[in-house]
């Protein structure tokens, strides 16, 4: 089984007729995704190869009964766009904007958490989801991911959960699913969401975790899988060279004062259980290794 | 982005939080100018984005025309840490009743906004936070509800500030929150913020970082841009949108992806080298993306060795091997080049490399072989 999605789910893309959106809708639809509609504000009634074009998401929802949505639209228009497609009916939302101001995302979580708790956001600044073989919502490329599971992957970088992706399908491992999280400071999805989901998942038999300096998510991960995870986790940190108070790239990668590093975040996952690795090759290796062991 | 400290005063003051009088000063004269309109005694403060002034001799107090030409004189032009004095920030000095802290920003693991607000202000909070936790009042407010007058009464009792700064206290604290959010911060910070012997109730000090992805809706910020003091390269590397960090080491780094820039610099370190920059090229690695990062670097007289990790996803690795020819063509190169090339159409993409390769431009397989080959380089 996979998280999230499966091959059942019905996605509308938000921002379909814009470069990006069309792009990413398009090579989603061509790996399997049902991609049924797309939203554009004033372009409802015209198509973009074939898939059907609404002006809002609530006609959209109506006209193909989607419950997920792919938000591609800039950062000035992203929060507006999530929170109309909860009011449209949609509950599984993936935001792969970069660049929303940190304010924006806070009021979105919690207008989502206050006014629809049945939605779940991904991201935002997110590659997405891939369910291998079932669903792709997003930029992941489809070719490096593998179907038929073990393992679950769970990610704040983009770049590195291809990598890891790549590590393990290299060597025949599948994925059931493969969420990135994002690496902004307010996501809507955290990784306590993703491994109590691989937990609960009967399919996914161990779970490869990719972190990075910033904030605490990986700290509360260790103590919730210290609890609650019976299955085996590989993790990796990035960013252990990193210097203190300099953003690495991702607005949420800052050490601020002594807090945030990767030490701290390793020390954390290894004393809670989980194999942590100092680089995604190692971690690939350990992956393959208790897989091949299962 | 970080504003100085007389910049985050001007912000404070366009949300109506009470700051000293005072100016800024590039000269001796100015700041003359400056303490005759705002009346002695004066302080005299070194404009720099980093802690420890006063130490460094760069806050002085000044009672006449004679200490503040000495004072003044003496501060402009002062290293501290690294950072050269070229502004002065002169403000009437005030008399100090009391001392406290206060500050608002994002409360990460709980999602809302956090702020924080100390009858223990002047010393460093973490300082405060270590020793005294229970002396921070934390208050957790709700983006959506945001922070009235009346919960900020009850906060400033509970920190225990005096009874003469309660009432004023609380109402700067309402503005200091509009400042937070209407004016899209990270950090708005006040330490300390003061009550005079008079009963009045200002900021002495402003720290404010400001969230960039805001920009759009801030055009007013542009001023601040133009007296960002960066390191050259960083300055470079942003006009060409590339998103880079200077760092002392000898290994140049250009990655696609933040996550993996991060992950090279730190296999690097595992193999025994140092980075001298993070520089992530984003997704689209064409020809002018890699021609301009390689360029950037290049003008870094401690690199030796340049590592290029990439991991094709969207970008495929067949186009970024042409661009790193094409790239190669255009900017002259003096540091070997090893490159890591993988994900989709890798295959491809070393073949197109295949011809170009000599000793001072290698392929390794995977990621750790690079590093350990780039160290090599650096080491010799």
């Amino acid at each position: 089984m996979s998280i999230f999605v499966d091959e059942h789910t019905k996605v509308i893309v938000q921002g379909l007729t814009g470069g990006q959106g069309r792009f990413h809708g398009l090579r989603n639809r061509e790996y399997g995704t049902q991609i049924v509609g797309g939203v554009t504000p004033g372009k409802g009634g015209t198509d973009v190869e074939g898939i059907p074009v609404f002006n809002t998401v609530a006609e959209a929802v109506a006209a193909t009964g989607a419950t997920a949505s792919f938000v591609s639209v800039p950062p000035k228009f992203a929060a507006d766009a999530i929170i109309e497609a909860a009011q449209g009916g949609i509950t599984f939302i993936v935001s792969i904007t970069e660049g929303i101001p940190a304010h924006d995302e806070a009021r979105v979580y919690n207008r989502l958490v206050e006014e629809f708790p049945g939605v779940r956001l991904l991201g935002p600044n997110c590659p997405g989801i891939i369910s291998p073989g079932k669903c792709n919502i997003g930029i992941t490329s489809g070719d490096i991911a593998l179907p038929g599971g073990p393992v679950g992957i769970v990610s704040r970088s983009g770049t590195l959960t291809y990598q890891a992706l790549h590590e393990l399908s290299q060597q025949g491992i599948g994925q059931t699913t493969c969420v990135g999280i994002g690496g902004d400071p307010v996501p809507g999805t955290n990784f306590i969401d993703c491994l109590a989901a691989f937990e609960a998942d009967p399919e996914t038999k161990a779970v490869m975790m990719i972190g990075e300096i910033g904030g605490s998510e990986e700290e509360r991960a260790a103590e919730w899988i210290k609890a609650h995870m019976t299955k085996p986790v590989v993790a990796y940190v990035a960013g252990v060279t990193a210097p203190a108070g300099r953003k690495m790239g991702h607005a949420g990668a800052i050490i601020s004062g002594s807090k945030g590093t990767a030490q701290a975040k390793m020390a954390a996952l290894s004393e809670a259980g989980v194999h942590v690795c100092l680089n995604p090759t190692e971690a690939g290796e350990k992956m393959v290794e208790i897989v091949r062991a299962l | 982005m970080d504003l100085f400290e007389y910049q985050g005063k001007q912000y404070f003051s366009r949300f109506g939080i009470a700051v000293s009088p005072g100016g800024v000063a590039d000269t001796v004269e100015e700041a003359l100018s400056v303490a005759a309109r705002v009346g002695f005694p004066v302080v005299i403060k070194a404009q720099v984005k980093v802690g420890g002034r006063g130490k460094a001799g760069g806050v002085k107090l000044a009672d006449s025309e004679d200490e503040v030409r000495t004072h003044a004189g003496a501060i402009l032009g002062l290293d501290i840490k690294g950072h050269v004095v070229k502004r002065l920030w002169v403000e009437h000095a005030s008399d100090i009743a009391q001392e406290y802290y206060a500050s608002f920003t994002l409360d990460r693991p709980n999602k809302v906004h956090l702020g924080m607000l100390s009858a223990q202000g002047g010393v460093e909070i973490e300082v405060v936070a270590e020793e005294n936790p229970d002396a921070i009042a934390m208050l957790q407010i709700d983006p959506l509800v945001g922070l009235d007058v009346a919960t900020a009464r009850r906060w400033v009792a509970e920190a225990g500030l005096d009874e003469a700064a309660r009432a004023q206290a609380a109402e700067l604290l309402v503005k200091l929150y509009t400042c937070y959010v209407e004016g899209d911060c990270d950090l708005a910070e006040v330490n300390p913020l003061i009550l005079t012997p008079e009963g009045k109730v200002h900021a002495l000090d402003a720290k404010v970082t400001l969230d960039e992805n805001a920009s759009f809706r801030h055009p007013e910020w542009e001023e601040y841009r133009a007296t960002e003091t960066e390191d050259p390269r960083e300055k470079m590397a942003k006009e060409k949108g590339l998103n880079y960090i200077g760092l002392d080491g000898t290994v140049g780094i250009i990655a696609n992806g933040a996550g993996l820039a991060m992950s090279t610099l730190d296999v690097v370190n595992q193999v025994g080298g140092s980075a001298a920059n993070f520089l992530d090229i984003g997704g689209g690695a064409n020809a002018d993306v890699m021609a301009a990062a390689l360029e950037v670097i290049n003008t870094d007289p401690k690199v030796k060795v340049i590592f290029v990790n990439i991991f094709g996803g969207i970008t495929r690795v067949d186009e970024v091997a042409k661009g790193v020819i094409e790239a190669l063509g255009r900017v002259s190169i003096t540091s070997p080049i090893v490159l890591r090339l993988d994900g989709t159409n890798a295959v491809e993409g070393r073949a197109i490399l295949a011809p170009h390769l000599n000793d001072r431009l290698l392929t390794e397989p995977t990621m750790l072989d690079a590093a350990r080959r780039a160290v090599a380089f650096a080491n010799q």
